[in-house]
């Protein structure tokens, strides 16, 4: 048996000091702490949501009116803090309000940049005025805007679930035709599908999702569970339900991870939340251009690069 | 009007197509006299024509003369100004799985990794939305009834039967247009006459007894478009569909068609390809002298009418 050198002896004794987590027991102490198991309970119903619709705000190219609805949240989230109302009522109405409106603005409305962005403003800078007329404590704001999921009260995480049930029940039995038309809308109005209340219903479910994602990433950083989880799955997987699938994972590993890691350090939940998903996205952006660095010279030169090619079964009899 | 006295010689005498049979089709669109307007200006007046099964119709004119307004009129999406239309003996009615539509536009781009096939399968599934009812009835009763068919109908594909079903008719509608191999690929990375030939089977998976194919060449290098009309010219004899096909361009078109509808100057006119590409024909159509010309090969290229005919593609 060879003896490792002392310098590297060394580190690792170094790592280890520094490395004090002793996850078995720590997990045990976490999940008989209440807050805790509240977060995880609202994490892991948040993830799943954001991570379904986050696949049809990619598929129908609706980030910017994702990121839309968040900070038209914010100030719906201004205004009921400044009533004194949970700010989970405000951020619903105003981004239900808005989604509506911006269906009603016409069917291709979600790709209406420029109206979007104008509103947009405009509800920023009202939730800027509740703000100043908001004498209270400032981390209110600081959540609304960047998510503490550690702080979720037990009426938020039945809240949060109640809207999740709601949201991925509508979305189970509208997904079919959700995606259908996002991926051929005029052939969607030819069949007479009612396109624009299948636009309206997205943007509501939408609305919906991001008003309990808030709770845990804030305004501010709703791309991370309504965007990037599907970017990474489209990269992934071309059927839809593989994609929702591993959306969700994502989201709820990211999630789940997040927590998890914000119990021994003092950083934010969402910064690790954001920083994960964002490292998983890094990785699958770079992973095909690292493999064709390090296959060999002959594979890249596209010998052996032929597809899967299914097998066409024989032919149905008509 | 009769183009037998132009100087183009009988276009049938050189091979063009002449109606497959001589036993009378039945009658699957017919118009009188119809007139439609676009955002309050008349697009085209006095139009009539019919269809019939299992013909092969090019749709042919200048941008904006109301090509795809006359699709949007067969779906039931507009309403005509004046005269009648009727499709499949009715009033045009939407969410017809009897109509098959290829629109020129499409959400498809670069970033569409959705494999092909669940295009075609959702195409299948999505014509719940409109169950058959007579088209005349009115009022609450009527909506209830179809509130009521639309629940019905609205099964999802989860029984094995249904999928099944699904299933055969998506993979029946790649292979008529040979794009089985392409069942996986997707979206985002198909080529434009790949990506036309999955559009195809999409509006041919309800099995469909008039196809609508609004620009289908629009994008396709010249031997790709001969392809894709070769391939839809095989559909129309095998499937007995009548097809309409907005084009700028007749020549790769003229040796497969039964009938030209010819829109410009507000005016549309119909006839064999021998009856109506000749120089009387659209002198008169026009309203400006256009003479037709015919290269060694068969091809046309018809000359004049700028005032008219904006468009300098034809």
């Amino acid at each position: 048996m060879t003896v490792p050198p002392p310098t590297l002896t060394a580190a690792f004794a170094l790592l280890w000091t520094w490395w004090s987590w002793n996850i078995p027991s720590d997990l045990a102490t976490m999940l008989s702490l209440r807050f805790i198991v509240d977060a995880y309970e609202a994490g892991t119903i948040i993830a799943i949501v954001s991570g379904v619709v986050s696949y049809l705000v990619v598929l129908r190219r609706s980030s910017f009116a994702s990121h839309a609805l968040g900070h038209v949240g914010f100030s719906g989230a201004a205004a009921a803090v400044l009533y004194g109302i949970n700010p989970f009522f405000g951020l619903l109405s105003f981004t239900m309000a808005s989604a509506t409106g911006m269906s009603l603005l016409g069917k291709r409305a979600t790709h209406r940049d420029v109206e979007i962005g104008t509103v947009l403003a405009f509800m920023l800078g009202l939730g800027l005025l509740f703000l100043s007329f908001y004498k209270g404590y400032a981390s209110e704001v600081y959540s609304i805007l960047f998510g503490d999921i550690i702080a979720i009260s037990v009426q938020q995480v039945e809240l949060t679930a109640i809207t999740g049930v709601v949201v991925l029940a509508v979305l189970a039995f509208f997904f079919r035709p959700l995606v259908f038309s996002s991926l051929d809308e005029e052939v969607a109005e030819a069949k007479r599908m009612p396109t624009l209340f299948l636009g309206w219903l997205f943007l509501i479910t939408l609305a919906a999702a991001i008003s309990v994602a808030v709770t845990v990433i804030g305004v501010l950083l709703i791309f991370a569970l309504t965007v990037t989880p599907a970017a990474i799955a489209f990269r992934l997987t071309k059927r839809p339900l593989y994609a929702v699938a591993i959306s969700v994972l994502v989201a709820l590993f990211a999630t789940w991870v997040g927590i998890f890691v914000a119990f021994y350090e003092v950083e934010p939940t969402s910064f690790f939340i954001v920083t994960i998903i964002f490292a998983i996205y890094v990785i699958v952006r770079t992973a095909p251009l690292v493999g064709r660095l390090l296959r060999p010279r002959a594979a890249r030169t596209g010998a052996g690069t032929v597809g899967r090619n299914p097998v066409p079964r024989p032919p149905a009899p008509r | 009007m009769s183009g037998a006295s132009s100087r183009v010689p009988d276009l049938a005498a050189h091979g063009f197509a002449a109606p497959a049979t001589d036993e009378p089709r039945p009658e699957i669109v017919s118009a009188s006299h119809l007139a439609v307007e676009y955002r309050g200006h008349s697009v085209w007046s006095d139009a009539s024509f019919s269809i019939r099964r299992g013909e092969f119709v090019a749709v042919i004119g200048p941008n904006g003369a109301g090509k795809t307004t006359l699709f949007r009129l067969l779906l039931g999406i507009v309403r005509p100004l004046a005269g009648t239309l009727r499709v499949f003996g009715g009033l045009p009615r939407g969410g017809n799985p009897k109509i098959g539509y290829v629109p020129q536009a499409h959400s498809v781009d670069r970033e569409t990794n959705v494999e092909a096939l669940q295009l075609v399968r959702l195409s299948h599934s999505e014509n719940r939305w409109v169950p058959p009812l007579p088209p005349d009835e009115r009022g609450l009763a009527r909506r209830l009834r179809r509130a009521g068919a639309v629940a019905q109908s609205w099964v999802p594909p989860v029984t094995p039967s249904l999928r099944k079903a699904e299933a055969e008719a998506t993979e029946w509608a790649l292979r008529a247009v040979g794009a089985q191999e392409l069942a996986r690929k997707p979206l985002g990375a198909m080529s434009g006459g790949e990506l036309q030939r999955i559009f195809l089977a999409e509006a041919l998976v309800t099995r469909p007894e008039l196809l609508l194919l609004d620009e289908p060449l629009a994008n396709l290098d010249i031997r790709r478009a001969y392809e894709l009309v070769e391939l839809v010219h095989t559909l129309v004899r095998s499937e007995n569909v009548a097809t309409l096909l907005v084009a700028h361009d007749i020549n790769p078109l003229i040796r497969c068609l039964d009938k030209v509808i010819y829109i410009a100057n507000g005016r549309v006119a119909t006839g064999t390809p021998s009856e109506v590409l000749t120089t009387e024909f659209l002198t008169e159509l026009y309203g400006v002298p256009v003479e037709v010309l015919r290269d060694s090969r068969g091809n046309l290229v018809i000359v004049g009418g700028e005032d008219a005919h904006p468009d300098p593609n034809l």
